[in-house]
């Protein structure tokens, strides 16, 4: 049996790095859940938001939380002309080619990395990587206590945004119904490329809080990617508080995983309850019955 | 009929290749071609007849793959007895993920993430049980001779992997022309009336899918005997499930020549780039996701449905 000494940092470790998975997971959420958009190329988008803070450290000394200045508004750029010029144009509509796009981009993505940065992998150095703050017995580090309470904090804004703004609404009416979203005079396509630029801003927020406390190479985005997905699927399609338990819930079932099963064996828990959610509850925890 | 000559006479063609081809590195990329277009036929048996997109399809490969290896380097199988078994093999896990999902009702999306989910979740196994080698992967020992499915010169490969696509393609023409394959393109264009005209959904997609997985299992086979080394990532990673899935798309989804058309298209493309930017890592690769988005955003119906809208 295990000794409780270790179960709570274990557990205390596993919410912090759930806290990024749930950041990462709000942007597919947004995306996948509301649009209905598998988007593929979300892992890759990832890590070169990782190489944007990567590289504001090295070359212009930015801190990785002062750079959330930056790479929030041009992730949210990059997502809203990526929709709006390469996404959008090429679904024609149907879920396959979104799919397949999604899956170019994301080809096209990590093999520039490779090209441009090489297969290294990198790390940054801060005053506070290595600071540790003592929760009961455990000892956590200090950047993952800050991603924690940042993706919070993101999810809120996020929350907001959905609930409080015509922009959130419009988003929702064009989740629920297109086709009457168009007849009552919104932007359909505007809208859509508004919510992508949105997920994709959540990973520059989620790039920002991981990189002090995490590494980045070409490859680091695929990890994720599957990960998001159990997620946004286990919490329900689209909805933010779902995102937020499924994220906590999976970085504690991989951490405790780990612990039982080994690093390596620890991750397939989440496959298993990805397989088992998807075949008795597809709607997730927090969905609607569809 | 037409259809039935027409894959006798590639058939014919790509047997009398090594003939006037001697060059190993021409033969070799026409086995690529012909191991490419088998995967494809395989995903489109699912995908293209009957509307299920797995992005998983790595799954049925893999086992296929791992059948063939460790039945001969643990039990000391004969090559071509592993064949069999690894189609069985193929087709269980298939009847299994589809009994699974579509006895859930799991479709689109749901369907697609599964399939990723459960090659996941074999590609962590393998790399975890000691009965497959783990992570260090399994090799399939040197045993030269035809009788070992192991041969001197590529001609014998290019040989076997043409009977299997060659299969492949009569598998496929079946399906355009039986009545199973009319039920499940029924299925496909619509689940609700296919059901309601008295097809059994359920069964019929079921069929599918094991169809697809013994024939990509072979696939995995053929993978083994030919590279003679596998491991997880090789066997169970998501490059097998882009594999499979890119060529009908180029080639065009659901007919009977996409797959082998579009595996053509890919490989010669791949060569090309491969060739320009040798000193330059990820530039090839990059070409080739532009290229996808290309020819999703310009030719989604693929290369052959903008021939026929030509013709």
């Amino acid at each position: 049996m295990l000794e409780l000494s270790i179960l709570w940092p274990s557990i205390l470790n596993g919410l912090t790095t759930g806290a990024v998975y749930a950041l990462i997971a709000l942007g597919l959420t947004l995306i996948y859940g509301v649009l209905h958009i598998i988007n593929f190329a979300h892992g890759a988008a990832l890590m070169m938001a990782l190489y944007g803070v990567y590289y504001l450290q090295r070359s212009l000394g930015l801190d990785p939380y002062v750079s959330l200045a930056v790479m929030v508004p041009t992730m949210f750029a990059a997502g809203y002309l990526a929709y709006r010029y390469v996404i959008g144009v090429a679904s024609h509509g149907r879920d396959e080619n979104i799919l397949l796009v999604t899956l170019g981009v994301a080809i096209v993505l990590e093999n520039l990395a490779l090209f441009l940065f090489k297969s290294d992998t990198r790390t940054i150095d801060t005053a506070y990587t290595f600071t540790t703050v003592p929760i009961g017995s455990a000892m956590i580090a200090l950047p993952k206590i800050v991603a924690f309470f940042g993706a919070a904090a993101t999810a809120g804004i996020l929350l907001l945004i959905m609930r409080a703004t015509d922009l959130g609404r419009a988003i929702r009416a064009c989740a629920k119904e297109r086709q009457g979203a168009r007849l009552v005079g919104i932007d359909v396509e505007h809208v859509f490329a508004m919510s992508f630029g949105i997920g994709l801003a959540c990973l520059g927020a989620a790039a920002c809080f991981l990189l002090p406390a995490y590494y980045v190479n070409p490859m680091v985005g695929n990890g994720f990617v599957l990960i998001a997905f159990t997620i946004v699927v286990l919490g329900g399609m689209g909805s933010f508080a779902g995102a937020l338990v499924g994220g906590l819930l999976i970085g504690v079932v991989e951490s405790v995983g780990g612990l039982w099963l080994g690093e390596s064996l620890g991750q397939i828990g989440i496959f298993l309850i990805f397989i088992a959610v998807l075949l008795f509850r597809p709607q997730g925890l927090f969905g609607a019955r569809a | 009929m037409r259809q039935l000559a027409a894959i006798a006479v590639f058939a014919v063609a790509a047997a009398v290749l090594p003939l006037f081809i001697t060059s190993g590195v021409v033969l070799n990329t026409a086995i690529m071609i012909l191991y490419t277009a088998l995967l494809g036929l395989a995903w489109n048996i699912l995908a293209g007849f009957g509307g299920q997109f797995s992005f998983g399809h790595a799954v049925f490969f893999g086992t296929g793959a791992y059948a063939a290896a460790v039945l001969q380097a643990k039990l000391g199988w004969n090559a071509w007895a592993t064949l069999p078994a690894a189609l069985l093999l193929g087709a269980a896990v298939g009847a299994f993920i589809g009994a699974l999902s579509f006895r859930y009702g799991l479709r689109g999306s749901y369907f697609a993430l599964v399939t990723l989910a459960f090659a996941e979740v074999f590609r962590i196994l393998a790399n975890n049980v000691t009965f497959t080698g783990a992570g260090v992967g399994i090799m399939v020992k040197l045993k030269s001779g035809a009788e070992n499915f192991q041969f001197a010169t590529k001609t014998g490969y290019l040989y076997v992997i043409l009977v299997f696509v060659v299969a492949g393609l009569v598998l496929c023409w079946w399906l355009k022309n039986s009545r199973y394959g009319a039920w499940l393109q029924a299925v496909r264009d619509n689940e609700e009336s296919a059901a309601a005209l008295g097809v059994n959904v359920f069964r019929v997609k079921l069929g599918a899918i094991a169809l697809s997985g013994a024939l990509m299992a072979a696939g995995g086979v053929f993978y083994a005997q030919y590279f003679q080394y596998i491991d997880p990532g090789l066997a169970y990673g998501p490059g097998v499930s882009i594999e499979a899935l890119l060529g009908p798309i180029v080639g065009g989804l659901g007919t009977l020549w996409g797959p082998v058309l579009g595996a053509v298209l890919l490989q010669l493309l791949g060569e090309g780039t491969r060739g320009l930017f040798a000193n330059a890592p990820g530039v090839s690769l990059m070409l080739y996701g532009a290229l996808l988005v290309l020819m999703v955003t310009f030719m989604p119906s693929g290369v052959l449905g903008v021939l026929r809208r030509r013709a």
